[in-house]
């Protein structure tokens, strides 16, 4: 059973046992227009919770990935380097960006929940 | 003035269209201690289009232009001859007083002509990518260090003895503060071992070729010896035309090739402004600094161009885009492509060739003359020769008969005590044989 | 009769012009009328030359065994092959000479041709940088004379004269900046930056090894000097501020803000990139700047070129004077004499370092003084004047059917528009500007400065006469009015009556084609 919480940076990140997925959100995706780039890490590299660690570029905006809670990426979506376009086309599925051994699961439960940020987007 | 189309009676009828009594209303957020009266300027006032000529060109008559003497100064920029179409080409209204290409569908001139001299740099350099040039040859080459500083995420870079010195200052000046930048010892005419010194910390090596004494230097060794380390080579050519002649960097392995233009297209203007040719390799694309044109298609599928890869710019990355740069150098580039077209394959390794004859006739001339001693055994169309005395005072007393003979060595490397005697000569297809006889007949006698 | 009897059609009302040739019809050429489309140089090369080089043949002695074995690749045309080409290709191209270009932050103002005729004087433009200094003393004047405008016109008592272009200034401004902190023996590392600022600002101080704190605006448009105040500390080596700003205001606090930068240890780097809305009329010396880079390409009308060459000279006050980078230019027994080397500088200096090699960018010097000695003082004060007043006229003329986001107060040399007037029209930005296009006109400054949602930004300049405003102005009004209306067509998909209509520009970042390759088919065939 898996569960998808979500950033204020508008990251999604989803649980499944040990093991952790994460995306930007659709509302991130549409904002950024034609997604054309992404940098993923490195499998094995260490993040903090909210600290750099992809980047998406479109053809007029670059932001910044964070990783929404601590942990060691063991897989990158590599398939997203010669195809961009999943991110707009699939932002909560296929357009994954890497996986993350999350180390602390309290920084998991600590972020909004689907509802929770709904609302943060209607409050934006 | 005849530049401002407004008339008093505009003027007036603006303000009253603004609802503002006067002109300074309009500045009433400066606070009223910071506007000065016209009198605070120490400066002439208007004048008409005559004077001005009159008062430029009294300076310009002050200076000696290289086409006005036997003239033979290179270390860095070259006296070439520049097709008349070239300069009427680059003054049409069109080209001259556009901006930056951003909005693709009223830019394509601007554009394609890019794209064209991206093609042109890649081929000439014999890498993969090019951009669409930086301001001039030596910030090229600063921007190549800290972009193998990016990519090997190392600190120390390794600048040859043979790289021009101003270039060596630049790298210094802006790379320094993310490395140490180590410069080999200058041994004029020979090359140095710069291969000993690459290490694990080594972020990359600097070289030019033909270097600032004009000595052709092989790179291969040195990119195999870099790679062997995971260090980087970066090739620098600040005399362009020798490519028509020479083994491209790409082809003896360099990673990134920093470049001076001005040889081709463009004329001394007393150091600038010049075009930064800069390419890479593909890999290290979204490492490369400056602007890029690409092609694409536009909405009725038909093939237009664009500036691309902006993401890596200022404009959108801010502190952390690739560089703070935010201009190329358009219409120094567009000098440059025209005069790469009408040269053409044919015409740019003619050029090329006569270059090299015309340096080597007088390198033969020079070293007949006794005890001057050439210094550079393999060398494009500039080569050094050791004079029996101090070279700086033998330029000035040459200059003082007409002849502009060279760059004393020390004139670059003013602690250097053995560039003392050195002077570095450049021959050009412009040189003839009076020149030759006018250099040698004022040297023999300064000697 | 005789000669010439055989009348031609010569009325357009009937017959003659026939039926109406609709523009979705493709010509025989794929050429329209003037409107030529061109193929690439390496597409037209057919082995011809340009130029008359004699064919000499050279040993290979003196080559140290380098010599190029393969072809390079270049397309070979004659030269009336290359004209028509270069020709075609500018007629695809906007222009300050052809129209009004209303790029905000840009300054497209009028570039005079006796401009480019003085650098191309030989004595200039044929000069050697490194040529012997007793036959340079002319262009070493020229460089003397346009540092006394500079410094005269800002208050500033030295000047930096290499960097070669405004984020080159930039970045020479904080190296002295660095310089001098480190002679004081401190280490300061944050650099305060306006969220509305240049991104070369930021970009620069990144650059300069410097780590950036951004500081918010205010409603009015203004930098939060509270907030700006409030982030001073210890470890603030400067702020970088633009005056008059992004959004085409001026920053009143400014002296204020100096006095309180100076008092936490700090230096003022001021963006001149809009120096040209008060040059001539307020000293930014006497603002209480530190630094400031001067675009000569923009406030001193050297021309754009499609994107350079700029230059960026860099004005310095009293505590940062001695740490220019070298050469430096002094008087001397003998005349005008360039300092190259550090170690030769005179007594107090300290030069941080070098810029470039050699000595700046001298074709846009002799362009910028010629602009300086046309206009005089008086000129240069007046057009300051012109420049604001005419964006004020904008902006007054515009403010009932645009949205102005700060006010009714004037603006400086630009004025400054956001989308809300846009608001449930489905127009965006982006269309509004491209349908100034198919009007005939170049589209304002979009989206930038950041602090204004869907930003239009207007800088008319001096150069423009109070018909052809007019005329803009109308053009706009119209547009504008039936945005507001919901006519929508002349934006969907504007511009179509350009060289081309908008571009794939996501395409063209996905799979990035950055240079011609030759038709692998074709050259096997070959």
């Amino acid at each position: 059973m898996s569960e998808v919480r979500y950033t204020d940076q508008h990251e999604w990140i989803r649980l499944d046992g040990d093991e952790a997925t994460v995306g930007i959100t659709k509302y991130a995706a549409e904002s950024l227009g034609d997604v054309v780039f992404v940098e993923l890490p490195a499998s094995g590299k260490a993040v903090a919770a909210g600290g750099e660690a992809a980047v998406v570029e479109s053809v007029k905006a670059a932001s910044d990935i964070y990783a929404p809670a601590g942990g060691t990426v063991t897989l990158a979506n590599s398939a997203l380097e010669s195809a961009p376009s999943k991110v707009n086309e699939d932002p909560e599925g296929e357009g994954w960006f890497f996986k993350l051994k999350l180390s602390n699961k309290d920084e998991f439960a600590k972020l909004m929940d689907a509802a929770a940020y709904a609302k943060f987007l209607e409050s934006l | 003035m005849r530049y401002l189309p407004l008339t008093t009676d505009d003027r007036r009828a603006m303000l009253a269209k603004i609802g503002a009594p006067d002109v300074d209303a309009l500045f009433r957020d400066v606070p009223n201690s910071a506007v000065v009266p016209l009198s605070a300027f120490n400066l002439p006032d208007t004048q008409g289009e005559m004077e001005v000529d009159r008062g430029m060109s009294k300076m310009a008559a002050r200076n000696v232009a290289a086409g006005a003497a036997p003239f033979f100064c290179g270390a860095g920029a070259y006296k070439h001859h520049v097709p008349s179409a070239v300069d009427h080409l680059i003054q049409r209204s069109e080209f001259l007083t556009s901006y930056t290409p951003y909005q693709p569908e009223i830019a394509q001139g601007t554009l394609q002509y890019l794209f064209e001299f991206q093609t042109q740099v890649a081929l000439l350099t014999g890498m993969e990518v090019a951009n669409a040039s930086l301001y001039d040859g030596s910030t090229a080459t600063a921007e190549a260090v800290l972009m193998a500083q990016r990519i090997t995420k190392r600190g120390k870079a390794i600048l040859s003895g043979g790289l021009h010195p101003h270039y060596a200052e630049t790298v210094e000046t802006v790379a320094g503060l993310f490395g140490p930048v180590e410069r080999t010892k200058v041994t004029p005419g020979s090359a140095e071992d710069i291969i000993a010194l690459i290490d694990e910390q080594t972020a990359c090596v600097v070289v030019q070729s033909p270097d600032v004494f004009g000595l052709i230097r092989n790179l291969r060794p040195i990119a195999e010896a870099a790679h062997a380390k995971g260090a980087l080579l970066i090739a620098v050519v600040t005399e362009i035309v020798s490519l028509g002649l020479l083994e491209p960097p790409g082809a003896q392995g360099a990673d990134i090739v920093a470049a001076e233009g001005q040889s081709i297209g463009n004329g001394l203007n007393f150091g600038g402004p010049y075009v930064g040719l800069f390419a890479t390799r593909e890999k290290f694309l979204r490492q490369m600094p400056g602007r890029l044109c690409g092609e694409t298609v536009d909405a009725e599928g038909r093939r237009g161009f664009v500036l691309t890869l902006s993401t890596r710019e200022q404009h959108i990355r801010r502190e952390k885009a690739t560089s703070n740069i935010c201009t190329n150098s358009g219409l120094c580039t567009l000098a440059f492509t025209i005069h790469l077209s009408l040269l053409g394959e044919d015409g740019l390794t003619r050029l090329a060739r006569l270059n090299h004859a015309k340096a080597s006739a007088l390198a033969d001339k020079l070293a007949a003359l006794p005890g001057v001693e050439l210094v550079t055994g393999a060398f494009f169309n500039e080569f050094t020769v050791k004079l029996p005395k101090a070279a700086a005072p033998v330029v000035d007393a040459l200059a003082k008969k007409g002849v502009i003979a060279g760059v004393p060595a020390s004139r670059l490397l003013p602690r250097e005590k053995s560039a003392e005697g050195l002077l570095i000569l450049a021959a050009t297809e412009t040189n003839t044989d009076e020149d030759f006889d006018a250099l040698v007949a004022a040297l023999k006698e300064a000697i | 009769m005789s000669m010439n009897n055989q009348g031609r059609p010569s009325s357009i009302d009937k017959g003659s012009a026939g039926e109406a040739f609709p523009a979705s019809i493709a010509t025989i050429s794929g050429d329209r009328g003037l409107d030529h489309e061109e193929a690439l140089i390496f597409e037209l090369g057919h082995g011809a030359t340009g130029v008359d080089l004699p064919d000499v043949q050279i040993s290979e002695a003196r080559l140290g065994g380098s010599r190029r074995s393969g072809a390079i690749g270049l397309p070979g045309l004659s030269e009336p092959e290359v004209i028509r080409h270069y020709v075609r290709l500018s007629r695809k191209n906007y222009a300050i000479d052809s129209g009004l270009y209303p790029l905000g932050s840009c300054t497209m103002k009028h570039n005079p041709r006796l401009n480019e005729k003085m650098a191309r004087l030989p004595g200039f433009g044929d000069l050697h940088p490194l040529a012997p200094q007793s036959t340079t003393q002319g262009a070493l004047e020229v460089i003397s004379a346009l540092m006394n405008w500079l410094t005269t016109l800002t208050g500033m008592p030295a000047v930096a004269m290499s960097p070669k272009a405004g984020a080159h200034g930039e970045l020479c401004g904080l190296l002295a900046i660095r310089a001098a902190i480190a002679a004081r023996g401190e280490n300061r590392k944050r650099i305060l930056v306006p969220e509305s600022a240049h991104g070369t600002n930021p970009a620069t101080a990144a650059f300069a090894g410097f780590t950036v704190d951004e500081v918010p605006a205010k409603p009015n448009g203004r930098v939060d000097a509270e907030a700006l105040k409030a982030k001073l500390g210890p470890d603030v080596a400067a702020i970088m501020l633009t005056n008059p700003n992004t959004c085409g205001l001026f920053e009143g606090e400014i002296v204020d803000i100096a006095k309180a930068v100076h008092e936490a240890g700090a230096y003022f780097y001021c963006d001149g990139a809009n120096f040209n809305a008060i040059a001539g009329k307020v000293r930014p010396g006497d603002l209480g700047i530190d630094a400031m880079h001067i675009n000569l390409h923009k406030t001193f009308s050297t021309p754009h070129g499609g994107g350079g060459p700029g230059a960026g000279p860099v004005v310095l006050s009293e505590r940062l004077a001695a740490y220019a980078p070298i050469p430096l230019l002094v008087a001397s027994a003998d005349g005008l004499r360039l300092i190259e080397d550090a170690a030769d500088a005179p007594e107090g200096a300290r030069p941080f370092g070098r810029m470039c090699a050699f000595h700046g960018q001298m074709g846009m010097f002799t362009r910028a003084l010629t602009y300086m000695l046309s206009h005089g003082r008086d000129g240069v004060r007046q057009a300051s004047e012109d420049a604001v007043l005419s964006a004020n006229y904008i902006l007054a003329s515009l403010k009932d059917v645009m949205s102005a986001p700060f006010g009714d107060g004037p603006c400086m040399h630009e004025a400054l528009f956001d989308d809300s007037f846009l608001e449930g029209t489905g127009v965006t930005t982006l269309d509004f500007a491209k349908a100034m296009i198919d009007e005939g006109y170049h589209p304002m400054t979009m989206y930038f400065p950041l602090v204004v949602h869907g930003a239009m930004l207007i800088e008319p300049t001096e150069s423009e006469s109070k018909h052809s405003l007019d005329r803009f102005i109308h053009v706009l009004h119209t547009l504008a009015t039936e945005a507001k209306a919901k006519k929508t067509e002349r934006f969907a998909g504007a511009p179509h009556l350009a060289p081309r209509r908008r571009l794939d520009e996501t395409a063209a970042a996905r799979k990035p084609v950055l240079r011609w390759k030759p038709d692998p088919l074709k050259a096997a065939a070959e």
